[in-house]
């Protein structure tokens, strides 16, 4: 980096490791990906009978068409292309297939929010709820959803639900767990003034829920939020996986994975994760407006 | 407690008003109060009695685990006794506490950290379906009676301690109960503060009328504040002596250096030493 880049970044002192971190991890990347791939290489070298040197090698290993570890600019390049490249209406576009996997994970992470807050309400004001429905709460995050997705796809499908929403229930499956965890602690997070406070007033059960227990219960819910919006994007790129989709990041990467397009895999997973980086960031933006709102400590 | 119309808390004319007399605010007959534990029943509170007129300002005094606090939420009905008899406004605790009859001071201020100084006064008038307009006329008149005029909109993290505190007396007053309740409102506050607070917390006193119970373990505050003191002793709690004061209504706190005061002051120190058991 040069003094004038240095100087040019926003916050020199924060921007320098975090650039330098970067670079180490592309070196990291770029070694492995000529360590991994070289045997193989080889391999075809020898086949063809060519003379080789290690740079001819070292070339080599980073232009491969199936590669076992694609090299960084590799992936740069497909997702240049299946982004900006081609149509967003492209069946190969990777904007369509993440729009397709984005549509179900917000509908999934709205439903599943809604069960898990419900859920709270529920075991918060109802000692036998919290009994009967706590063990089959915690049980449901115990099976493999890997196990489950096809269940419901095909249990779905034989009721004549098929495409976004058999996934977007997939992603409800797994979202609804941590609010409703985290809403439980937040509603019941009222300390004992500020619960008899209320008392005092004769305040019904709906002020008290309203006025004392769901303000308190805000940051919770947005810790909760945070992990069940990852974890929807998780829950529809696998509810993809099952149901032979033809369009989603998970499409993309059944299809990559039959054909040995590993490039076209990684560019799919990074996709995925920038994805999952944006909704995570969206809800955190969203958690500092309301803070302001509520006059928090900044 | 939605007659708004009779609320005028700072009539001139009450000023300096002796209590109306006779009507009976609290009255508790062979009261006892005992928590199971698992290392056998404590016994919080054990045969007491006790009578608050209207217009009283009574102090509870005592060493911790006394009963004092447990006292004051058993009038709130925030705690069942498990004998005895207790009577507030000549009903029930509970049928008082449904009827909105008192305004309770928490050791803490409790006030709710998403809502700005004004919300906090006006939580009570929200829970009782005052019309908004009305809301932020009571808050400003609460706000301004305890010195918090222009702090409306700041945050309750924004106060020091005695702020929040004054607040939440805002808070307590803003629907006019009759009855105040108050469990060490200033007990961690320093000297200086809480002396200002309390010629405050009088004067307010002196100018409305209310009734006040006041839990303290000060006994310069207990005197300097009450018409009537109950000295209070632990194992099992109980009340071992009641003084009456009668320093005049409106007094300032030069009356702590006066004869009659210490005297007074005294006869309570005398009480708690004979109900400290020193045994631990």
């Amino acid at each position: 980096m040069t003094i004038e880049a240095a100087v040019a970044a926003p916050a020199p002192g924060r921007a320098l490791p975090v650039a330098a971190m970067l670079l180490a991890l592309l070196a990291v990347w770029y070694g492995a990906a000529v360590f991994l791939n070289a045997p193989m290489q080889i391999d075809r070298f020898e086949r063809e009978q060519a003379a080789w040197t290690t740079s001819d090698l070292v070339a080599a290993t980073l232009r491969m068409e199936r590669p076992l570890l694609p090299a960084p600019h590799q992936i740069a390049a497909e997702m240049k292309q299946t982004l900006f490249d081609l149509s967003v209406t492209s069946k190969r576009s990777l904007a369509y297939h993440s729009w397709v996997t984005l549509s179900s994970t917000l509908l999934g992470f709205v439903l599943g929010s809604f069960v898990g807050l419900v859920l709270a309400a529920g075991i918060v004001h109802a000692r036998t709820l919290e009994k009967s429905l706590m063990p089959w709460v915690i049980s449901s995050q115990t099976i493999p959803i890997l196990a489950i997705a096809p269940m419901i796809v095909v249990v779905l499908g034989a009721i004549g639900l098929k495409g976004l929403v058999p996934k977007a229930i997939i992603s409800t499956y797994l979202c609804f767990f941590p609010v409703a965890i985290g809403m439980v602690k937040g509603l019941r997070s009222p300390d004992t003034l500020q619960m008899d406070l209320m008392r005092t007033y004769n305040a019904t059960r709906w002020q008290t829920f309203r006025l004392l227990r769901w303000p308190a219960a805000v940051p919770f819910l947005f810790a909760s939020l945070k992990v069940a919006i990852a974890i929807s994007l998780v829950g529809a790129i696998v509810g993809e996986l099952p149901t032979g989709a033809q369009a989603g990041l998970g499409a993309r990467l059944l299809v990559g994975s039959y054909y040995g397009q590993t490039v076209q895999i990684w560019a799919a997973l990074i996709a995925a994760a920038t994805l999952a980086a944006a909704l995570v960031g969206l809800v955190g933006l969203t958690e500092r407006i309301v803070g302001r709102a509520r006059g928090e400590r900044t | 407690m939605t007659d708004t119309a009779a609320m005028l808390p700072v009539d001139p004319a009450a000023r300096g008003r002796a209590p109306a007399a006779g009507r009976r605010v609290v009255d508790v007959r062979g009261l006892s109060l005992t928590y199971a534990t698992a290392d056998g029943p404590v016994y919080a509170l054990a045969d007491v009695d006790l009578q608050v007129e209207q217009g009283e300002f009574v102090s509870f005094i005592g060493p911790s685990g006394c009963g004092k606090t447990t006292l004051l939420r058993v009038i709130a009905d925030l705690e069942r006794p498990s004998g005895g008899h207790v009577s507030v406004n000549g009903t029930t605790p509970e049928l008082a506490r449904l009827a909105r009859a008192y305004g309770y001071v928490f050791q803490a201020a409790a006030l709710y950290p998403w809502r700005t100084i004004e919300r906090n006064v006006t939580l009570p008038l929200e829970i009782m379906g005052v019309p908004a307009a009305e809301r932020r006329a009571r808050a400003a008149r609460y706000l301004d009676l305890v010195n918090l005029k222009g702090f409306e909109n700041k945050y309750p993290w924004q106060l020091s301690g005695g702020m929040q505190q004054r607040a939440s007396i805002a808070r307590a007053l803003s629907f006019d109960p009759d009855l105040l309740l108050m469990d060490e409102p200033f007990g961690a506050l320093d000297e200086i503060v809480r002396d200002h607070l309390n010629e405050q917390l009088l004067g307010l006193w002196d100018r409305t009328g209310k009734t006040v119970v006041y839990v303290t373990h000060s006994i310069p505050e207990a005197v300097f504040l009450s018409t009537r003191i109950v000295v209070m002793s632990p194992r099992p709690g109980r009340i071992i002596d009641v003084i009456d004061c009668d320093f005049p209504r409106r007094r300032s706190l030069d009356i702590r250096e006066t004869p009659n005061f210490l005297k007074v002051a005294h006869r309570v120190r005398a009480g708690l030493r004979a109900g400290h058991g020193y045994d631990d």
